[in-house]
């Protein structure tokens, strides 16, 4: 049997999602890991409120310092979203990130499967800069003190992932909730319904970090590679794109997660994914 | 010119995260992390 892009990857996500949420015995509970790795970022979204989470997600962590009273700018998770972006790009997103991977189970569900309009495409930009960039520093409170406005009006991957949970285990909690809660249930329902439909509709249209992994797709060291001289222009791996893309025309796009799809039905193997590609020159 | 990019992505990302970590940010994050964060949950 040929071990596939498609095995491995699957393999290899889940292995990373039993990683980053191998704290299960907290969920009994409603606590969160306190250990010192949480200091570490994730190199995928994942919510460190989740009672699992071994790891600090990196957008949370990147508007916490950001908008902390003592830094304006976190050196510390920009470096490690430059180093991860700079070896993987948007591999990230299609190998190791464990709500990637809860939205392709739920793609999964039987439905017609709908394309998205490019348009969506743009928004994560706009997410990335007024919400994760902007917002933390600018909005600040008396002490000078900024919130994760990501986090707090736009997240689903927090209120499914550490929200449902803890509400459920904590009753204190629960009365706390309002206005804001209804908000990103309302967003958490809406990606959910999306992904049932559009494959990734969370990473493609919303997701701040995919958009920052994506600008590093042209660089990065992990990368897919088309050999001219061997394609003969089937249109097999655009057809199998979940995200859209034609990997012979853009193989450095944006939206490209490097899942491989491309490679496995590629007729001549003239697609390939991985470290050491060797790029022919046409 | 993409070998050069690279390494220079490379060099400054340890750079940042060696600065960062030297400055204590690591110490923030980790003070984030270890609580409930009520903004993610959606109560905050």
């Amino acid at each position: 049997m040929k071990i596939t892009y498609a095995i491995k990857r699957k393999l290899l996500q889940f292995i990373a999602f039993g990683c980053s949420n191998a704290h299960l015995l907290n969920f009994k509970g409603g606590k969160i890991y306190t250990g010192k790795w949480k200091q570490f970022c994730n190199p995928g979204l994942n919510c460190y409120s989740c009672p699992a989470a071994g790891f600090a997600c990196p957008i949370g962590a990147l508007q916490a310092v950001n908008g902390s009273r003592q830094f304006s700018f976190s050196f510390y998770v920009a470096g490690l979203l430059l180093a991860f972006g700079v070896l993987l790009g948007r591999a990230v997103c299609g190998w190791l990130c464990p709500f990637g991977l809860l939205q392709e189970l739920i793609h999964k569900i039987p439905s017609p499967k709908r394309k998205l309009k490019k348009g969506f495409l743009y928004i994560k930009y706009v997410v990335l800069v007024v919400f994760v960039l902007i917002l933390p520093v600018a909005a600040t409170d008396y002490m000078g003190m900024g919130k994760p406005a990501f986090c707090q009006y736009i997240c689903p991957a927090g209120t499914l992932e550490g929200g449902l949970f803890l509400l459920a285990a904590h009753e204190s909690l629960r009365k706390a909730v309002g206005a804001l809660f209804s908000l990103k249930m309302a967003i958490l329902v809406l990606t959910l319904a999306g992904c049932v439909f559009f494959y990734r509709f969370f990473c493609r249209t919303l997701c701040p970090l995919g958009a920052i992994y994506g600008l590093f797709n042209k660089i990065s060291i992990f990368r897919l590679e088309v050999d001219r001289h061997k394609c003969v222009g089937c249109g097999k791996c655009k057809e199998v794109c979940g995200m859209e893309v034609d990997p012979v025309k853009t193989p450095d796009s944006a939206e490209c997660i490097r899942c491989g799809a491309c490679a496995d039905v590629c007729p001549t193997g003239s697609v390939c994914i991985g470290f050491s590609t060797q790029r022919k020159k046409v | 010119m993409k070998t050069k990019l690279r390494i220079a992505g490379l060099l400054t990302a340890f750079s940042f995260i060696i600065y960062g970590l030297m400055r204590g940010e690591a110490s923030v994050v980790l003070n984030k992390a270890v609580n409930i964060c009520l903004e993610c949950i959606g109560l905050g």
